[in-house]
Formats: structure tokens, sequence, C-alpha cells
């Protein structure tokens, strides 16, 4: 009887944590102590749904009982639903029986809230607390912060779990008041502040004392929905990038809208979920972090809205024709990596052979380089390659026509003719 | 024609690359003992594995290339792809006769060969950390069955036993029919005959009497995650190939449930 309610919770209780889609479980340097149980820094998915989303992590709510009423949330008050809440030994007894059959890298808890954000706030530092200090246990543990609890707990928090996120939800302010009224920007903006600052002194005083406890050690993220409101993809980077920058996240989610309602300030239930448009958005992110693009380059006035029939890379260089060809033979590694059909793993390996002979198209399909992708842009200098002159939406067409993707149905010629 | 007959193992390997050199033999090809393919028109060499030697040819590859490049080696022997072992010495040649370090020289079938076999390896050993299920038995030992492509349970030791470093357990590869266990000190590796389709009465036998709740728990979990609107059979499969289901407690059906449907 008691299994039973178990299994019921897990499945109402996971259910509802799903659209929170961080799932990284990598950037922690938490080791295993004194033959515990658990280290962390592998990042492994063990297993992955059938709609192809990795599953790393543990990832319920502790309850979805909730006082707010967000519009785009599956556990908002008004919405008519089963309501459960896990007690705290339960969740304790789910992870490490998880964990130890190695089903997954650890624990995610968010939570509804409930009576206030002290009270819940509370109850999920007590869940993390009694892992780390009654289980020995040193796998992951992503935490949610929640808006508006006090200073203390979030501290308290950090000492514990390894990543703490506050979801943003909505790229801008005016879509947050719309949809979620009960909730305020400010709320959301100041657990950021004060996380980020709190990380930063932990990182400094650990350069002079190693034996500083750690405080969140790997960062924060946080998480928005997209698709749900009119913000072009300019404002929802834009924001990223503002997270990026000024709150030193980590990273970055965004979750496409999934219609769960028949309120009329949201997309009908029915409306396809925006997976191109999320896929782009985190090709766009790639490109920002590690490919050294900056924002502007990938959205701006002129172009407020990324493509979706080509990837923001190829957009990019379709824009920028006068930068190419380049030469693969001599140009810099950050130059080849913008190269569209050429990955920062495919920049490298063109760097280390080209030191040997002068690389040739055959050689790059050798490497496994996306060539029929990347020819439009490149210069072998030796024999020259002869570049045709064609205009960008000559090689857009000629790349579309050559790849054989899942999405070519939605942007065929006809569809422009209605 | 020269048939170089060794044990095995990447020790016998690396005494019949010592070999070669050693008695200039022209035109090899490697063989395990155990598969008797004997060439027609073919001298036959056997290789008897020296450490020594062994060793002399690794402390030269160890002076001639990087850490990784080193390593990478070893993850290539590993792969067990088909002619792995012509693959790799035709590397080690081309090691030894270049002043320099080649590892970057990827246009050449040589050295890119050896990269792409240390990916597969290297790949197969990250799969199996996040592939392995524990099961827990009456007498608390946590036991799983793989069944890897390549021959990865020694790079995926140290992994487990840090991570469970309070718990025994025992990880079993039914294809190579030997695996590596874990008595809450050190890792040994065990050779036994492991019943590769077990009745539901024998594991009620040996198991916990939670563990399959655990099964049914996760299977539940796994089931609630899933976004049905986002449905992605392809990348779904493409993450976890088929091959790997019958050892994985969420892709296998409950039978108990079955039998009453």
């Amino acid at each position: 009887m008691v299994q039973e309610r178990v299994m019921e919770k897990l499945a109402i209780l996971a259910d509802a944590a799903k659209y929170d889609v961080s799932c990284s479980s990598g950037q922690s340097t938490r080791k295993n102590k004194n033959k515990g149980l658990g280290d962390t820094g592998s990042g492994i998915c063990h297993a992955f749904t059938e709609d192809g989303r990795c599953v790393s992590l543990l990832k319920i709510l502790l309850t979805n009982h909730c006082i707010f009423d967000c519009a785009y949330c599956v556990s908002r008050k008004s919405n008519d639903i089963k309501r459960a809440a896990f007690t705290v030994q339960e969740v304790v007894d789910l992870t490490i029986g998880f964990y130890r059959r190695n089903y997954i890298e650890g624990l995610f808890l968010s939570s509804g809230i409930f009576d206030n954000a002290d009270y819940t706030m509370e109850r999920l530092v007590r869940i993390v607390k009694k892992l780390r200090l009654e289980e020995n246990f040193n796998g992951y543990i992503h935490l949610k912060a929640i808006p508006g609890a006090s200073e203390e707990l979030l501290k308290e928090a950090g000492l514990y779990a390894d990543r703490l996120s506050v979801n943003v939800e909505m790229p801008t302010e005016q879509s947050l008041k719309l949809l979620a009224p009960d909730k305020n920007h400010k709320d959301v903006i100041k657990p950021m502040q004060y996380l980020k600052n709190e990380i930063i002194g932990y990182q400094e005083e650990k350069k002079s004392n190693y034996k500083t406890p750690l405080f969140a050690p790997a960062g924060q993220s946080t998480q928005m929905v997209i698709g749900a409101t009119k913000e072009n993809d300019m404002e929802i980077l834009g924001m990223a990038n503002y997270f990026y920058e000024q709150m030193k996240m980590r990273r970055v989610y965004y979750s496409g809208y999934v219609p769960i309602s028949y309120d009329n300030r949201l997309p009908a239930i029915g409306t396809p979920v925006p997976m191109i448009r999320e896929n782009r958005l985190y090709q766009a992110d790639w490109l920002i972090r590690y490919y050294g693009f900056n924002v502007n380059e990938i959205v701006g006035f002129d172009q407020p809205n990324l493509d979706l029939d080509i990837d923001p890379k190829l957009g990019w260089a379709l824009r920028n024709l006068h930068q190419f060809p380049v030469d693969i033979n001599m140009a810099d590694l950050e130059l080849i990596q913008r190269i569209p059909g050429i990955g920062f793993l495919s920049a490298k390996k063109i760097v280390a052979a080209r030191k040997f002979k002068k690389l040739q198209p055959e050689d790059l399909k050798k490497l496994g380089i996306a060539y029929n992708r990347s020819k439009y842009f490149l210069a072998f200098s030796s024999p020259f390659y002869l570049q045709k002159d064609l205009t960008p939406i000559q090689i857009k067409s000629q790349i579309l026509n050559m790849q054989n993707s899942k999405y070519k149905n939605n942007f065929s010629n006809q569809l422009a003719l209605f | 024609m020269t048939q170089l007959l060794y044990d095995g193992s990447y020790e016998g390997w690396l005494t019949a690359v010592f070999e070669i050199y050693e008695y200039k033999l022209k035109d090899v090809v490697f063989a395990k003992e155990q598969i008797s393919n004997t060439l027609l028109f073919s001298d036959t060499h056997f290789v008897i594995t020296d450490n020594v030697k062994a060793n002399r040819v690794l402390n030269g590859l160890e002076q001639r290339l990087s850490h990784q490049g080193f390593n990478n080696l070893y993850f290539a022997f590993l792969s067990e792809m088909d002619q792995i072992e012509d693959i790799l010495f035709r590397f080690v040649e081309y090691v030894f006769s270049s002043p320099i370090n080649i590892e970057g020289d990827l246009s050449r079938n040589e050295v890119l060969d050896v990269k792409k076999a240390a990916h597969l390896t290297g790949k197969e050993s990250h799969r199996m950390k996040a592939f392995v299920r524990f099961k827990l038995t009456k007498d608390n030992l946590y036991y799983a069955i793989i069944e890897p492509d390549c021959d990865v349970l020694t790079l995926i030791e140290q992994h487990f036993k840090n991570r469970y470093a309070d718990q025994r357990w025992l990880i079993y590869d039914s294809r190579r029919k030997y695996g590596i266990y874990y008595d809450l000190e050190n890792v040994s590796t065990v050779e036994m005959q492991f019943e590769s389709n077990p009745s539901s009465r024998f594991l009620a036998e040996i198991n916990d009497e939670n563990e399959e709740f655990f099964e049914n728990l996760w299977r539940n979990y796994f089931k609630s995650v899933n976004i049905e609107s986002r449905k992605n059979t392809k990348l779904h499969i493409k993450h976890m190939p088929k091959r790997y289901w019958k050892n994985l407690t969420e892709k296998i059906p409950n039978l108990k449930n079955k039998r009453t449907i």
C-alpha cells in the first residue's frame, strides 16, 4: 500500500517536473570522501526518453501544490490536476535507491510553492542536507532556489547543492507580468544576484584556502519558456547574453512551450511545440559561448529572428560572404571555426593535419568534415580552388537541396505560395 | 607472408611487434591463437608473450607520442575492430619511422584509423558507465550484465570504484564471459558463467525483496518524464541503440504486468 502510493506520487511529481529542461550533471567538482557514495564530474546521460531527451538526474517536484497561478505552468493553482507531495524521507530513499543502481547521476529537486517561499525552501534544503550529511551522498544535486526565499536559506542550499537555479521563465518582464501575475521580475533577479556574488566569493576564497567548503561548484543556470509569448529571438538571446555576462550563468536553457492550457493568453492546445526554433536558439547559444560569436552578429534589428530553415552559423556566413573564402591551410583556428560545416573539433583536426601537408578537399572529407556544406566558404592554397561566384540565395538553396532534414517538409517552396 | 600467432592480449601483441623488428619479418599478418585460421602459403611465427619485450615497445612509443596518443593505442586495441592488430602495426611503423610526433597527421590512414578505433572504444566505455543497471541481491551485492561492443571493463573499473565505494558490486560482460568484482577494498577480474536468461523464479530467489519495486519505480519514472508531444523515435534510438535494450531495465517491460493484460 505504501509502495503503491510512492509509485503514484512519483508519476505525478516527475510528470510535473519534466518541463524543466536542465539536465546537465557534469560541471561539478565534488569527489567521493571517506568511502561514501557517489561522485561527480562525469556528466553521464543514463537513459534517453522516447522524445530523445536525456535522463541524467532524478527530476522531481517535492510537491505540485502551488499558491501561484502562472498560466504557462501545469502546476498552477487553478489547474484541476492530481496533487501530491513527497516526504523528506521518500525523496532521500528514491535518490539513494536509484543512484545505487546506476540509474541516475543525482537529484534535480524543484517544488511548487506551498505556504510561502521560505517554508518551501527550508524543506528543499532539509532534503539535500540529509543526503549529504546522513547518507554521505556525493552525487550531483541540482536545487531550485525559490524566488523570495531568505538569503540564509540560499546560502545553506549552496553549501550542499552542486548547482542552483532560479527560472526567469519569461524572456521579458512584460510577459512575466502577463502570465504570472503573482511573480515579480525583481524577485527572480534578486536571488540570482545573491548567488552570483556568493559563488564569486567562494571562488576567490578558494584561491587562498583550498579547504574552503564548496559553494554551488557547478554554478547557476536559468530557463526561459519560448513560444508562449511574442518575444523575438533577439530579445531572447539578448536576455541570455545578459545572464551569461552579468550573472555569470553556466547555462541558459530554452524550453519550447508545450501547450497545456486553454487560457487565451497562450497558444491553444494542439499548437505544435516550437522544436525547430528551440533547436536554433541552442545553436546560437553555442556560437556565443564556444565559437566566439557576439550576439549582435547572430541577430540584430534588421534580422530579429533566427532562420528556421538554416542554422545560425550558415545564416551568418551568408550575410557575410565578404569574409570568405577562408584558406584552411593558412587561417587561424578562430576563423576556421566560423566556417559552416566545421565545428571546433573539426577545426582542431584541420589545424593539426595541415602541419604535415597542404590539405585538399579529399583530406577534409576523410577527416569527417561536412565538405558539401563547407565547400562554398573554403579556399585551398594549392592548387587554387576556383570559387564560383554564387549569391547567398544560390548557396542556401544548394545546401538545402542537399540535406535531408526531417524538418524539410516544413519549409517546402510550395508553402511560400500561401 | 608471415602469420604471427599471439595470445590475444595487449602484451602479446606488443611482443609480436618487438619480434617483427627483432627477426626482420616482412609482410606480416596477426592472428589470435584460438582462431586457428592458418593461412595457405604462409609461414607461421608463434609469439610467446614476454613482458620485457612488450615494455620496450611501450617505452619507445611513450617517448614518441603524447600521453593521449599513447593511451589511444590501448583504446584502439580494445575496440576489437576487424584487423585492428594490423591497423595498429601500420601506425606503430609510422611512429618509429618518423623523427617527429605524427599523431596530428590525420590525412594519413595509418593515423586516422587508430584515432577512429580509439574513439569507438572511448564512446563504448562512456556508454557502459551510463547503461550499467545494478540489481541488488539478498546478500547485498549489486550486479549488472552488459554486452559492450568493445572490451571496456578495464576502462570503466576506476569510475565504478570511485563512485560506489561503499557497496559490493559485480559487472559482468556476457559476451566476453568475464566480470569485474569490487569487494569494498579492491577490484578484481572474475571468470564465470552467468545464466544469460535466468527465470523469474530464480531472480525472485536471489534478488532483494525491494529490487522489483525499485525496477518498477524506475520504469514508471522513465515513462513519466517523456513528453508525448515531442516524440522523436529516431533520436531515441540513436542515443539508445536497440542492441543494448535487453540489459536496460526501463526498456524491458515488466513481465508481471504483461501477464495480467
